[in-house]
């Protein structure tokens, strides 16, 4: 497989590691903002790999993780309905809404199936003239593409009961009200690879030299990640704060004009609720006017509720902050695992909580 | 490769006064005696070998393997196979695994009305192949038909019996920290190709299930190494992650295995990579898990791969006093990380 053997490649991840053990003096927090970083820290096992004075905290860029209660909770409702087809990212299915998830919602019968693809759920929509197809839209600007172009396609080809249930939300507008937060331990940004091949970097210049603070696009095979954590190593120690492109082989500072073109047609941006945040404002995307018949909100009349109080006593929202550890949560691998989650960083394997419970237990020094 | 075009029936289908199964063809009465006499027993059996009772009479004696499994695959017909030589190779193997001589099988269906009598005659025709292979006989069985919507086309039970090898002792009591983990061959490879031809997800693969029985790689084993083999498995749902999870946590040992060891095909690994899940913790049909003496594990991997079904047999880990009921992984980078047990089903990363 080129271009990710290359990425994986032993000698090359110990050459950066090794730069990284003779550059850092002081200790710093890393944040890398998006799951797939996340999921592949741990599944290398890069964390432990660092010197103790670099400590990885793992940011809100699990779109499963910060989709807001009250919109699970529509998705399993619309599920129910006997004439709806509920599709989804497969992630999506087990996160818990304010009572039971989509999952247990197929076990009781309701019509939900896993998608690849927005395009294959309009394929079914086609494919079934009878039925409501919704597609749970959730993701960054990664997934808005393919999402946005679904929507074009069926309003081009008159494919009427296609809809979109969307919960879809910006990268730089959260990134801001962390840096914004007055208890934030940040000293260093990883910017998610992916996001920034669609979006470019322009967004990032105004936040590195506002909030004074490294921020680097960053791949996700390992090579990618022990560079991108070298280069910000680097800036810190040299007391110097600009944003960095590692992952130049994906993105350009302009991003993908074209993939940009078709979300703006689509989209417009709005206010989002992000579960365990809260408010963010400018920070997610809705479906323009010209396409409200596409939109589930809309076509099925669902009350667009007040951000609901999130369950129980979980802190997702400070994990996600990087406030606080998994490990601080008195729920944390006891009464909140991935076969039970009570908060959604435990459910997708990009999750923060998921990606700590997958280290504890095995040696201390990994959990710290 | 279309999903059937390894198949050639070797039998034509009967003529039968039904193109599909009805719910009368479960009732007990005419059209249950017309579906055994002129299809099932048709397929199955010579003449003088059809069952006259409803159960069978065996012979008995000394120590046996008894095991049970049903299959309800999605979708029932896909590369290399289907539900049918699934059905039996599983049982098959499951008495492989508890070091038995599969000798005898039960075969049980239960069908949902509106099966196709052609997709029937088919499954039965691998049935007969699978055992023909695997050198076993069908003694009893049953038939149920559920009305539409209330199964997925067919699902099959098998039981099998078989006489344990002399030789055997397969207890995960005898794993000692030092022993070595041998996989027989690639992994993932059925788990992909069932995905490759899965609604909403087809993608173009020339992969193939690499559903087989295992007896008769894993009876030579025994003849030659005895209790040197101290566990077989095969690692069918769940992946080799959760069955040497449930080793570890059965046993009290640790496992450390080698990520850069891993036998999996190009293809599989390309197929993981697109749809975010984890060789680990896909399904195989083909292959089976070793825990063995350390002395002789060289010696073992190269009397596999002089098989056949063993051509990429290789060592994967070793056993460990350290970290008790985990198995952790040498990540190829350098790393480390815990292999978990898989949790509810693997679902795949949106991005």
């Amino acid at each position: 497989m080129k271009y990710l053997e290359e990425y994986r490649d032993r000698a090359l991840v110990e050459k950066y590691l090794d730069k990284i053990h003779h550059t850092v003096t002081k200790p710093w927090n890393i944040m890398e903002i998006c799951g797939g970083q996340t999921h592949s820290l741990v599944k290398n096992g890069i964390v432990e790999m660092l010197p103790h004075k670099v400590k990885m905290i793992h940011g809100p860029g699990c779109p499963v993780c910060v989709t807001p209660v009250h919109l699970i909770d529509h998705a399993i409702a619309l599920s129910h309905e006997d004439q709806v087809i509920l599709c989804s990212f497969g992630d999506m299915l087990r996160v818990p809404g304010s009572s039971g998830s989509l999952l247990e919602a197929k076990a009781q019968g309701a019509d939900v199936r896993i998608m690849y693809s927005p395009l294959d759920a309009l394929q079914l929509a086609r494919k079934h003239p009878e039925k409501e197809v919704v597609f749970f839209a959730v993701g960054f600007e990664t997934t808005a593409p393919a999402i946005a172009l679904s929507v074009i396609r069926a309003a081009h080809a008159h494919i009427e009961n296609y809809s979109l249930l969307t919960s879809h939300v910006l990268v730089p507008p959260a990134v801001k009200a962390i840096l914004e937060e007055d208890d934030h331990v940040i000293n260093a940004l990883l910017a998610a690879g992916h996001v920034c091949t669609i979006m470019g970097l322009e967004e990032y210049y105004p936040l590195s030299g506002t909030y004074q603070i490294p921020i680097v696009a960053t791949g996700f095979e390992p090579v990618d990640l022990v560079q991108g954590i070298l280069m910000a190593v680097v800036q810190l120690e040299k007391g110097i704060a600009q944003v960095e492109n590692q992952y130049a082989r994906m993105v350009q500072r302009e991003g993908n004009r074209i993939a940009q073109d078709v979300i703006n047609s689509v989209f417009q941006v709005t206010d989002q609720h992000w579960r365990g945040i809260g408010k963010i404002p400018s920070s997610g995307l809705m479906l323009r006017d010209t396409f409200a018949q596409h939109d589930a909100q809309r076509k099925f009349a669902l009350q667009s509720h007040p951000p609901l109080k999130d369950t129980g006593d979980c802190i997702a929202g400070l994990v996600l902050k990087g406030v606080k550890k998994p490990m601080d949560c008195p729920m944390f691998g006891h009464t909140c695992t991935p076969e039970n989650p009570l908060g959604a960083p435990m459910v997708s394997s990009e999750g923060a909580c998921a990606a700590y419970y997958h280290f504890s237990g095995f040696s201390e020094s990994l959990a710290e | 490769m279309t999903a059937r075009s390894k198949f050639t029936p070797s039998c034509p289908m009967p003529t039968f006064d039904h193109d599909m199964v009805v719910l009368g063809h479960g009732s007990g009465g005419l059209l249950t005696y017309r579906l055994l006499d002129q299809f099932i027993f048709k397929a199955l059996h010579d003449d003088a070998e059809r069952p006259a009772h409803d159960g069978a009479f065996l012979d008995v004696s000394g120590e046996m393997a008894f095991t049970t499994d049903s299959f309800v695959v999605d979708p029932i017909f896909f590369p290399g196979g289907n539900i049918g030589d699934l059905a039996i190779n599983g049982t098959v193997n499951d008495l492989a695994m508890c070091g038995a001589i599969p000798q005898t099988l039960s075969l049980s269906f239960i069908l949902e009305e509106g099966l196709l009598m052609k997709e029937f005659w088919e499954i039965l025709q691998s049935i007969k192949q699978a055992c023909e292979a695997a050198e076993v006989k069908i003694v009893t069985g049953d038939t149920k038909v559920v009305e539409k919507g209330k199964g997925d086309r067919i699902f099959i039970n098998t039981t099998g019996l078989g006489k344990v090898h002399p030789k055997a002792n397969i207890d995960s009591s005898n794993i000692q920290p030092g022993d070595r983990v041998i996989v027989s061959g690639p992994l993932a490879t059925h788990g992909i190709a069932i995905l490759s031809v899965r609604e909403g997800l087809s993608f173009e693969t020339n992969l193939e299930t690499d559903s087989t029985s295992l007896h008769d790689i894993v009876l030579p084993l025994l003849d030659k190494y005895g209790s040197d083999v101290h566990l077989l498995r095969d690692p069918t749902r769940g992946g080799v992650a959760s069955t040497l999870n449930e080793i570890c946590r059965s046993s009290k040992v640790g496992i450390r295995l080698v990520e850069s060891a891993l036998p999996i095909e190009n293809e599989v690994k390309g197929a993981c990579e697109m749809l975010g899940l984890d060789p680990l913790y896909v399904a195989n049909e083909g292959i089976f898990l070793a825990i063995v003496k350390e002395q002789q594990a060289e010696s073992m991997v190269q009397f596999l791969r002089k098989h056949d079904k063993g051509r990429r047999a290789v060592v994967i880990g070793q056993v460990t006093e350290d970290d008790a009921g985990r198995v952790v992984l040498n990540a190829a980078i350098g790393g480390k990380r815990v292999v978990h047990m898989l949790t509810g089903e693997q679902l795949p990363r949106i991005c």
